[in-house]
């Protein structure tokens, strides 16, 4: 709890630090104030500009920014990008434009007359601010970005002030009047130039033929009109200015002259040459040779106003100048879309940085490419939203593309028919809400009135078709005068499927007919789109007599439409790559460190072979005498004799036999080693008869292999007081502080003075031969109550040794720590004179059975003993599978199921697992648990048979009769310490003999363990 | 060295008896039951549902194409069921392996045989994620045997864009998916088999992992994460789909296994560091 507790604090401090200390985005104020221009003509006409000026956060001097907004917007709008643009570390100034939010003035439309003066003049108020770097006096480092409206004031400020080193001008138009009036078609009949070529040329050309946009117009211009004085002023204001009149109703805060332009314009769906003039003054084509800004055009594909073909036009007139020219197709536009508002900005930022920021961290920024454009990238695999994708391309190629693919249509000569009125009228984009109705990703709604409509259609597409740009088709109108005409380039996936129409743009135009000849052809460009045709999908083409965004003749008309030529020229650009992102650097980084981390968790974690504690062995045996010395007449200096003989060098002076056990312990270790045995047992015989002790003996006897012989004669040894002399000489408490110093057999008294001295002398170990000696162990709770508390003991080989104890005094701790499944705090166990460590190799002569049995339920068991022999990786034949299951004694049963056994069956099976390989120590937890008293009777003989064959038994039990019956020795606990230890005979002998009969080992214990009355 | 005679820690718990162990379980042969069953469910379900307009290509969708070919269906089978399906079964093999000996408390005495920790742990992983592999690749493989016999061997329709590919190129690709499946389930296996060496009960392991697999899902739909939804373990859970698109994409799937083997490697990592260290109570 406390590690958990202490990992969330820290995070929590790392947290808490990391959000200090991150570098929040800097505080941008504005600073708002009005901006007085001169602008006209005549340069006679006072504006007051409502400006917002954003100084860089970081203060010093920085390039400048100039924001615009877009037609019906004011600074206002544009507030949040500004903010953002400010916090990159520019100085930015946001205005209302004339006519718009609370700036004076009228709509001219950008005119170089009115906007463009007006901004020169805000790039003079930038340059006296000391906040903007200067590249000269006069001249401040200065971008342009604005979208639509604002963007067409990008590009005239650039191309009239040179002043201008940057302009991010977004979804605007090259030319007004085509954007107004478009013609998408070259008539050979009349042999016109492109709208372009037209444009550029400064001829009325296609625009004079193009064809009324008339509800964009509409939306357009009655945005600008709307946009009464009143309604801007806010409430009060408004009540004082007074309701507007005639001339403010009709016009708004448009420029008298535009106003009635447009309403000319509007009344007759035709352009006049007076309209084309003034259109196009306010058009950045006529100008944007001049332009020395670099430029990123970033232009939507969802724009049925500005299409993809004004940046196009923007960009070749720009980029013939030699100036540098990017240009972006996003998902967005008039039209709706994803507008990627984000992207966007980077790229914006991206532009300033490289160009307004100079050498320095312009180099950082992310190059722009030449052409990017946004696809669908398919749905975030988290999220399984549309994501966009932004293939791109090192240079711009046009709207032809890179190359073409050519799609076959076919169809006949199909007769049209122009409605009387122009209605109903096909649908193709509703201007301004097209995103309403179709959603973001859908291309909108789309419908062909019957009988107005020509259909063309390709086979099913066989591969991918990846349409970029501007496809071309040639038709062949028949019919009397000039025809309107409407083209639209469909993807057909099958029959139930609606057809869609990318970007929902469609291309006007008009045919002459000449008269007499009867029919004209004309080669049409499909709107500008990026646009994948699916496999299997088809191209429709389909000419029709209306559209409702255009304004089309009242008059009704018939015509036959037919293709000129079959081809439809696509073009591709197979230069569009996605972005070469390659490999993001984690993709390898990431497994690399995890791996490392795994490593160094491993390496770190790794527990030492070693037990972690060790206590000087010597005061060791002083606590355990204490703790043993229970009723010596005088403890203190017995206790205090056998401290100091446990001092290697006396003791081994003072003790005649003192070489004795080590002798023994010594060859024993060797005689361990089976194949050593034959020649080692003699000398170990010898050694034992040598010194007069059966100890000797019965340690070699204990060796399992050896000889029958051995054991037979250890036989009587094994359980005979010379074995228990030995555990008393080994274990220098009972001896020491015992209330019998002379035992009854008389035998143990040579070896005393020895092993007092000498099983700590021996050589660290005990010697390979003691079964088991836990020095010092200490295990505590997790509450810090300890467990087991400083517990020594040692058990001999032959011993039935019985761990006694009440509930919770720490006996099944001791055995989990015996088995290596739990880790003492301190002290240590050593089997066969090996320390116990989790898995320690030594376990493997050590049988268990600990709190209750352990069997895979699902299997017989016989397969669970099988296997858990197997798991053991012992050979087969060392199991002894036929003893142990004898022990077991199951019958039939073994093949069953063991989750079908009663509690008794399992634990069989459990110690008879446990002797599987026939261990030679033995540890048994309540063994006796859920036997019936034949079985105990029988478990009882099993284990004094299991221990006189040499190998070594420890039981815990509350069954004190058991334990009296079963048992040679026995270790008292309570409360995790030792109480008593001795052998049986040795603890009733000591006790006082109870109501005339002799003592009860239940007596003993009681009182051992304070409990007795 | 004092051990019995034969003793090798390194001959303990080999993997053929840990199989056998593992094998013989229920819960081992009713997700394969299940597993291998789920194919011919769904085809049962195709054939006795409405079927489609006889429109080849009404959609594009992988659900609309299953009925296809054989592939098309082994790929709408894999679809259906990465999701959670086979999270749950390698979830189950990996989360149960551990902590199910210590709720039987066989654990113990397979630690005092000794089987040393390092080693149980590493057999356990082993045979859990052999049972995993197993698992995910028998349901597509199956899932193609069903599909084929009912639906015939044809070439695949890719979703989406309705290409073909030839079936004998794409059975290369479908080694990659499962191939990709696989190691974008190390993750849940990892898990799993971290929560099962920390807790003594087998449905707390599953239900752990695949708990916080529900959590991560839940947490890859908040597009306010950003970018460091990436590094969810679920994130690119479905990248495999690219290797059945025409153009062959790694980079989801490089991304997918870069994430998944970096969070395997540690949470193993920390498996095995607790559990040489950890007390036995169980």
């Amino acid at each position: 709890m406390k590690r958990v507790a202490a990992l969330v604090a820290a995070l929590v401090l790392i947290g808490v630090t990391t959000w200090l200390v991150w570098p929040s985005a800097p505080e941008v104020r504005g600073q708002d104030q009005q901006i007085t221009v001169v602008d006209g003509p005549a340069d006679d006409q006072r504006v007051e500009l409502d400006t917002t000026f954003f100084p860089p956060p970081d203060g010093g001097q920085a390039p400048a920014v100039l924001l615009a907004h877009g037609f019906g917007g004011s600074k206002q709008s544009v507030r949040d990008q500004a903010v953002r643009l400010a916090q990159q570390g520019y100085a930015v100034l946001t205005w209302s434009a004339r006519g718009f939010g609370r700036s004076t003035g009228q709509i001219a439309l950008n005119s170089p007359d009115y906007e463009v003066k007006d901004v020169k003049q805000l790039i003079d108020w930038l340059a006296k601010r000391p906040e903007v770097r200067l590249d000269a006096p006069g001249d401040p480092r200065v971008g342009i970005a604005g979208g639509s409206y604002g963007g067409a004031i990008a590009l005239l400020t650039a191309a009239f002030d040179q002043r201008v080193d940057a302009i991010v001008p977004q979804i605007t138009w090259s030319d007004l009047a085509d954007a107004l009036f478009p013609n998408a078609a070259t008539t050979d009949a009349t042999a016109t130039a492109t709208p372009t070529d037209a444009a550029t040329d400064g001829g009325s050309g296609a625009a004079a033929s193009g064809v009324f946009k008339r509800m964009w117009a509409g939306i357009f211009f009655g945005r600008g009109a709307s946009l009464d004085v009143a309604s801007l002023l806010g409430r009060g204001e408004a009540a004082q200015a007074g309701p507007p009149t005639a001339q403010q109703a009709r016009c708004g805060r448009f420029l008298p002259a535009i106003c009635d332009m447009y309403q000319q314009v509007a009344e007759n769906g035709r352009a006049t040459p007076e309209a084309i003039a003034l259109l196009r003054a306010s058009s950045p084509i006529t100008v944007a040779n001049r332009i020395k800004a670099p430029t990123l055009l970033i232009q939507g594909q969802r724009d049925s106003l500005f299409p993809l073909g004004h940046a196009d036009a923007n960009a070749k007139a720009i980029a013939a100048a030699g100036t540098p020219v990017s240009l972006a197709w996003f998902d967005g536009g008039h039209d709706g879309g994803n507008g990627e508002a984000d992207w966007l900005f980077d790229q914006t930022a991206a532009w300033f940085a490289r160009y307004l920021d100079g050498e320095g961290s312009g180099q950082a920024a992310p190059p722009v490419s030449a052409f990017t454009v946004t696809r669908d990238g398919g749905r975030d695999p988290g999220t399984r939203q549309r994501i966009q994708l932004h293939p791109e391309a090192d240079s711009y190629p046009g709207l032809a593309g890179t190359g073409t693919s050519t799609v076959e249509l076919g169809g006949p000569e199909q007769n049209i028919v122009n409605p009387p009125g122009g209605a109903p009228a096909s649908i193709s984009t509703v201007p301004g809400i097209g995103g309403l109705l179709g959603g973001q990703n859908s291309p909108g709604v789309s419908i062909d009135m019957p009988g107005q409509g020509a259909t063309f259609e390709s086979g099913p597409l066989t591969t991918p078709l990846q349409l970029t740009g501007s496809s071309t088709v040639k038709v062949k109108v028949s019919g009397k005068g000039e025809a309107t005409l409407f083209a639209k380039l469909y993807d057909v996936a099958d029959d139930t499927q609606m057809p869609t129409l990318p970007a929902g743009l469609v291309a006007p135009f008009r045919v002459t007919i000449p008269d007499g000849v009867g029919s004209a052809e004309a080669t049409v460009s499909l709107p500008a789109v990026d646009h994948r045709f699916a496999v299997g999908h088809r191209l429709r083409l389909v000419v029709t007599t209306t559209d409702m965004g255009f304004a089309t003749p009242a008059e009704s008309a018939a015509y036959q439409v037919s293709l000129a030529s079959s081809a439809l020229t696509v073009p591709v650009v197979s230069t569009l790559a996605a972005a070469p992102t390659g490999v993001a650097w984690w993709v390898w980084a990431m497994p690399l460190a995890a791996v490392l981390i795994a490593a160094v968790l491993l390496a770190t974690g790794r527990t030492s072979a070693r037990p972690r504690l060790r206590t000087a062995p010597a005061t060791r045996v002083h606590d355990v005498a204490s703790a043993g010395a229970r009723n010596a007449a005088d403890p203190g200096p017995v206790a205090g004799t056998s401290a100091s003989t446990a001092d290697p060098e006396p003791g081994a002076g003072t003790s005649a036999n003192a070489t004795e056990p080590r002798l023994v312990g010594g060859v024993a270790g060797v005689a361990v080693e089976p194949r050593l045995v034959g020649g080692v047992a003699e000398i170990a015989a010898e050694i034992a008869t040598g010194s007069g002790s059966a100890g000797g003996v019965a340690g070699v006897a204990a060796e399992p292999r050896p000889v029958e012989g051995a054991v037979a004669n250890g036989d009587a040894g094994a359980l005979s007081p010379g074995g228990v002399a030995e555990l008393t000489a080994a274990e220098p408490l009972p001896v020491g502080g015992g209330p019998a110093p002379a035992s009854p057999d008389g035998v143990s008294t040579s070896t005393t003075g020895g092993v007092n001295g000498g099983p700590k002398r021996t050589g660290e170990s005990g010697g390979a031969e003691v079964p088991l000696e836990i020095s010092g162990l200490t295990k505590a709770y997790r509450n810090g109550e300890l467990a087991v508390d400083d517990l020594s003991f040692r058990v001999e080989r032959g011993q039935v040794l019985g761990l006694l104890g009440p509930n919770g005094a720490g006996k099944t701790t001791t055995m989990r720590m015996m088995m290596g499944l739990i880790q003492p705090d301190a002290g240590e166990i050593r089997i066969f004179g090996e320390p116990v460590t989790p898995g320690a190799p030594v376990l493997s002569r050590l049988g268990s059975f600990v709190e209750g049995p352990g069997f895979l339920p699902h299997l017989s068991g016989h397969d669970n003993i099988e296997l858990y022999w197997a798991a053991t990786g012992r050979p087969r034949e060392d199991a002894h599978f036929d003893e142990a299951l004898k022990i077991a004694n199951l019958g039939k049963a073994l093949e069953r199921a063991v989750r079908t056994y009663s509690q008794g069956m399992r634990q069989r099976l459990a110690i008879a697992q446990a002797m599987l390989g026939l261990p030679d120590l033995l540890v048994l937890d309540e063994p006796t648990n859920g036997l019936d008293p034949p079985q105990i009777r029988e478990m009882r003989e099993v284990l004094k048979r299991y221990a006189r064959d040499g190998r070594t038994v420890i039981v815990s039990s509350h069954m004190l009769a058991e334990v009296e019956q079963a048992c040679s020795h026995v270790v008292v606990m309570q409360r995790g310490r030792l109480v008593s230890t001795g052998p049986v005979s040795l603890l009733l002998g000591s006790a006082a003999p109870g109501n005339g009969q002799g003592p009860r080992l239940e007596d003993v214990f009681l009182d051992l363990i304070g409990e007795k009355a | 060295m004092s051990t019995a005679t034969g003793y090798a820690p390194h001959r303990t718990l080999p993997l053929r008896v840990e199989i056998v162990r593992q094998f013989k379980r229920r819960r081992t042969l009713g997700m394969f039951a299940l597993l291998l069953a789920l194919p011919w469910v769904l085809v049962i379900a195709f054939q006795i549902g409405p079927q489609s307009s006889g429109q080849g290509q009404a959609t594009l969708r992988i659900s609309d194409l299953a009925t296809q070919s054989g592939l098309n269906f082994a790929a709408f089978a894999l679809s259906v069921s990465a999701s959670f399906l086979l999270v749950v079964a390698v979830a189950l093999f990996c989360g149960d392996t551990v902590a199910s000996e210590a709720n039987w408390s066989s654990l113990r005495y397979l630690l005092a045989a000794p089987v040393p920790r390092d080693r149980l742990l590493r057999q356990k992983l082993i045979v859990a994620l052999g049972y995993s592999a197993a698992a995910v690749i028998c349901l597509p493989l199956m899932a193609l045997l069903a599909g084929t016999l009912a639906f015939g061997w044809d070439d695949i329709t890719v979703p989406g864009t309705g290409e073909t590919i030839p079936a004998l190129d794409v059975l290369p690709r479908f080694g990659i998916v499962i191939g990709y499946a696989l190691v974008s389930q190390l993750v849940v296996a990892a898990l799993a088999f971290l929560v099962s060496t920390m807790t003594d009960s087998p449905l707390g392991a599953v239900g752990g992992a695949v708990g916080l697999w529900i959590v991560c899902s839940i947490l890859q739909a908040v597009e306010a994460l950003g970018v460091l939804r990436e590094f969810l373990p679920t994130f690119w859970n479905n990248a495999w789909l690219d290797a059945l698109a025409p153009e062959l994409d790694w980079s989801g799937m490089a991304k997918g296994a870069s994430v998944s083997v970096t969070y395997a490697a540690i949470l193993i990592a920390i498996a095995f560091r607790r559990f040489r260290r950890k007390d036995v109570v169980s």
